[in-house]
């Protein structure tokens, strides 16, 4: 019940506090940096995130202030009249109705700016409507500050409130004030009310526990009340009035005979008369009070006769009870607080009655059962010595004999397990009772596996006529396929083709792969025109081995091809000029043998059995003389040295491996200082 | 105790071989060796790896679709067991294996048939198109022949001495 959750209902933070926390907390649990230079969606969310987080937290925060401050209509009408008597019903429920609002409104803010924040174009339009959504809710909330205030004054005196269970048994105390109310409560229960000789000295209602018969029993003090029509009443009596019209419970009316409370017997009888109505289906008792001062025969007459007034009706709701009309012992009684007597008779007659009324409710309700052990089976004493055992029929005894000779009979596995070694020596035959169509069967092991395959995936019944059909199918597969092994064998080459055909291959692949090597250096090789051939891959004598292994005769094309050669043209003009100086014959032969003697030392210098020294001028190459080539050569020299000695490529590499290396950035030296590194 | 087939290669994994598998919606995938579970592992698709059988069979290097594969199917109810029918099943294990692994090698070979007379086909079409690289045209239009031609021309000798002639 929430009765005893008062006390757990988490403090409400005013306003200002309020706003703080969450603020703060906000500040502290999302991100903090943002840069104007993040992208757009980033700074949105960012910005989004805390109007959320805000949001979400300020919902928390009011939903648990919502949910704990208890629903008066939810709990006990008791509590619930209680509070309306303390802090008016509407005035709660209009501060915690404010809380809802108000939780709803932030919710609505928060929506409303997320969705303007969605299409926020920089970060100071972002920044300036998250500003002004964190402003909004604090307004909300600087609004309801006072309703906030009120709720924790509340949750305060709540918090105080005795913890009364409206359910259990309760003795109720009531009178007019100063008659002695709170000295009885202290002296039956550990209580610790304050008596003072003023009125009003109990301003709430308290609680104590006593014990009687081995059951607990709640005593509740009460303000004191005052004869006065209803709606004059002040809360403190009002709360007196709740606890008498909530609680089922025993009710002690105090009676003052002496009159030292600063009433008459007068008075206090009017007030009884008036609030008697409250006392509908509750055990009464009316205690005398301070008898030492007054005992209740010396009384005056008048008083005597209201006095017997109020016991009569006192007895009518022993009467409700279902109670004997004429026991009037538990009705009237007297006592003095200070003195201590009949303290102990006053208390044990209001148990005893509560505790009746109690029995009798159960007793006619269905939860009789629960109660049951608070009866007793009363065993009617033996009048004479005679044995009367229970009587059980022929029947029953004759079939009870016939299972216990079943049971011994029947021979259990467990039985046979133990004559056969126990436990660990006897395994049984689970196959003992299989239900096979031949019994020679059931010790056999079938095997699982057979060449690569389970066995259990095989076994149908059918198989063998299946098996029928598939060597069936497999005979006329073979038939059909032996008629038709023919094939053509036409085309086949002769070795001679054949070997034309390797050559041509041969051919081609040559081919591919110069062409494949060229590819793969063409980008850093220049391509030169042919005349310049360095390295005199392209002579006649080469072509005329080509042209001899295709069959051709060349010495036509290498006739040609030297007449028309450059050197060839050259000599043919010195030749011409000289022609005129010498002798016809001999110089021809000179000549002709010096050229051909030239030619030869020309045409071997050209196969290449010497190369060429580096200083040496080819003509395609551009210098003037080889001073020049030599120089070029030194200066290309020079150039790449530098770059080789820094282990780079070429001009264009510039990686450098590592960035920092370690032994040049760290370590200590052997000797001397590190100053620089 | 049975055989189980790889998820990745389908192989048949023995016991106390490979890696089995259970992914959270309890299917379960059997490995026959960590070469298996490693592609699986790298999410490769078998039907995309070449050396498996998914591969082979969606791409008919291998025979599919047989009577001999409804034989092996995996039977949930058991049978009650009979001492005939299980001598008749392990004979018929070896036919129908036997007859499966024949029909396989036929599917194979019917798929290689038509190479042979392919190849032939090229090489005769090459020889007639590319003749030229091994033979100049003017040969060939006296032997038209498919063959390399027979006689290698001798030159050295023989040019110096008409160029000699020539210059004079």
């Amino acid at each position: 019940m929430v009765q005893y959750n008062f006390k757990k209902i988490t403090v409400v933070p005013s306003g200002k506090d309020f706003i703080d926390i969450i603020l703060s907390r906000t500040q502290r649990q999302t991100p903090t940096v943002v840069h104007k230079g993040y992208a757009i969606s980033r700074l949105r969310q960012f910005y989004m995130r805390k109007v959320k987080y805000t949001q979400q937290n300020f919902h928390e925060k009011l939903s648990t202030i919502i949910e704990e401050f208890p629903r008066l209509d939810d709990i006990h009408p008791f509590y619930g009249d209680l509070l309306h008597v303390l802090y008016n019903k509407d005035h709660y429920k209009l501060a915690l109705g404010q809380v809802n609002t108000a939780r709803n409104l932030i919710s609505k803010i928060s929506k409303d700016y997320v969705k303007l924040l969605k299409y926020g174009d920089s970060l100071y339009r972002c920044k300036s409507l998250k500003v002004a959504a964190l402003g909004r809710m604090c307004t909300v909330i600087k609004r309801i500050g006072p309703s906030l205030a009120y709720l924790e004054q509340i949750r305060q005196h709540m918090a105080r409130l005795p913890s009364i269970d409206p359910n259990t048994r309760t003795i109720l105390i009531c009178g007019y004030p100063n008659v002695g109310k709170s000295s009885f409560i202290n002296k039956i229960t550990r209580a610790d009310v304050d008596v003072q000789p003023y009125a009003f000295t109990t301003k709430s209602l308290f609680v104590g526990h006593t014990d009687y018969k081995y059951l607990r029993y709640q005593v509740i003090d009460t303000p004191g009340i005052l004869d006065r029509p209803f709606e004059d009443r002040n809360i403190i009596e009002m709360c007196s009035i709740t606890a008498l019209a909530h609680l089922r419970a025993a009710v002690l009316f105090f009676l003052d005979i002496s009159g030292s409370c600063g009433y008459s017997i007068a008075q206090q009888a009017a007030l009884f008369h008036s609030i008697k109505s409250l006392f509908m289906n509750k055990p009464l008792i009316i205690v005398c009070n301070k008898t030492d001062l007054q005992p209740l025969e010396g009384i005056s007459e008048e008083d005597m006769k209201l006095i017997m007034e109020m016991k009569a009706e006192a007895v009518k709701t022993v009467i409700g009870q279902g109670g004997e009309p004429t026991n009037d012992e538990g009705v009237l009684l007297t006592m003095s607080t200070l003195t201590e007597e009949g303290v102990i008779a006053v208390k044990n007659a209001a148990c005893e009655r509560l505790l009746d009324q109690r029995v009798e409710l159960k007793m006619k309700s269905k939860k009789i059962n629960d109660c049951l052990n608070r009866f007793h089976v009363a065993i009617p004493k033996p009048r004479d010595q005679k044995e009367r055992p229970p009587c059980i029929p022929q029947a029953v005894l004759e079939a009870k004999a016939k299972q216990a000779a079943e049971k011994e009979k029947r021979k259990t596995e467990k039985d046979l397990e133990d004559e056969n070694g126990g436990a660990g020596v006897y395994s049984a035959s689970l196959r003992k009772h299989y239900i096979l169509a031949n019994e020679e069967w059931k010790e056999d092991v079938l095997p699982e596996i057979l060449d690569g395959h389970n066995i259990y995936d095989f076994i149908d019944p059918d198989i063998l006529q299946k098996l029928e059909e598939l060597e069936r199918e497999e005979g006329a597969r073979l038939e059909d396929e032996e008629n038709e092994d023919f094939e053509m064998d036409g085309e086949e080459l002769t070795p001679k083709e054949q070997a034309a055909l390797a050559e041509i291959r041969k051919k081609k692949s040559l081919l591919i792969q110069e062409h494949r090597m060229k590819k793969s250096t063409a980008e850093s090789r220049s391509i030169v025109p042919r005349k310049f051939d360095k390295d005199r891959k392209f002579t006649t004598e080469r072509m005329g081995r080509q042209l001899s292994a295709l069959g051709l005769d060349p010495s036509l094309a290498i006739n040609r091809a030297r007449s028309r050669s450059l050197s060839r043209r050259g000599r043919k003009r010195e030749r011409s000029l000289d022609r005129g100086d010498n002798d016809a014959g001999d110089a021809m032969d000179m000549d002709v043998d010096q050229q051909n003697k030239k030619l030869r030392m020309r045409s071997r210098s050209r196969s290449r059995s010497k190369s060429r020294p580096p200083s040496e001028v080819a003509p395609g190459e551009g210098f003037k003389d080889s001073a020049q080539k030599v120089k070029a050569l030194k200066l290309a020299k020079k150039s790449v040295k530098k770059r080789n000695k820094d282990a780079r490529r070429g001009e264009a590499d510039r990686v450098i491996p590592t960035l920092k290396p370690k032994h040049l950035f760290s370590g200590k030296r052997s000797i001397g200082k590190t100053q620089r590194r | 105790m049975r055989l189980e087939k790889c998820w990745f290669c389908s192989s048949t994994v023995y016991p106390g071989h490979g890696i089995q598998f259970v992914r959270n919606d309890a299917k379960i995938f059997r490995f026959c060796r960590s070469k298996c579970h490693k592609n699986f592992k790298m999410k490769r698709n078998p039907r995309k790896v070449k050396w498996t059988k998914a591969y082979r069979r969606l791409h008919g290097k291998d025979m599919t679709q047989d009577s001999t594969f409804e034989f092996e199917r995996k039977r949930n109810r058991p049978e009650r067991y009979d001492r005939n029918l299980a001598e008749n099943t392990l004979k018929a294990i070896k036919k129908i294996d036997k007859v499966r692994s024949n029909r396989e090698a036929k599917h194979i070979e019917k798929r290689m048939k038509g190479k042979k007379s392919k190849e032939r086909r090229e090489a005769a079409k090459e020889l007639e198109q590319s003749i030229h690289m091994v033979k100049p045209p003017s040969i060939l239009a006296q032997d038209p022949s498919l063959t390399l031609p027979k006689i290698k021309v001798k030159v050295s000798r023989q040019q110096t001495e008409e160029n000699h002639a020539m210059e004079e």
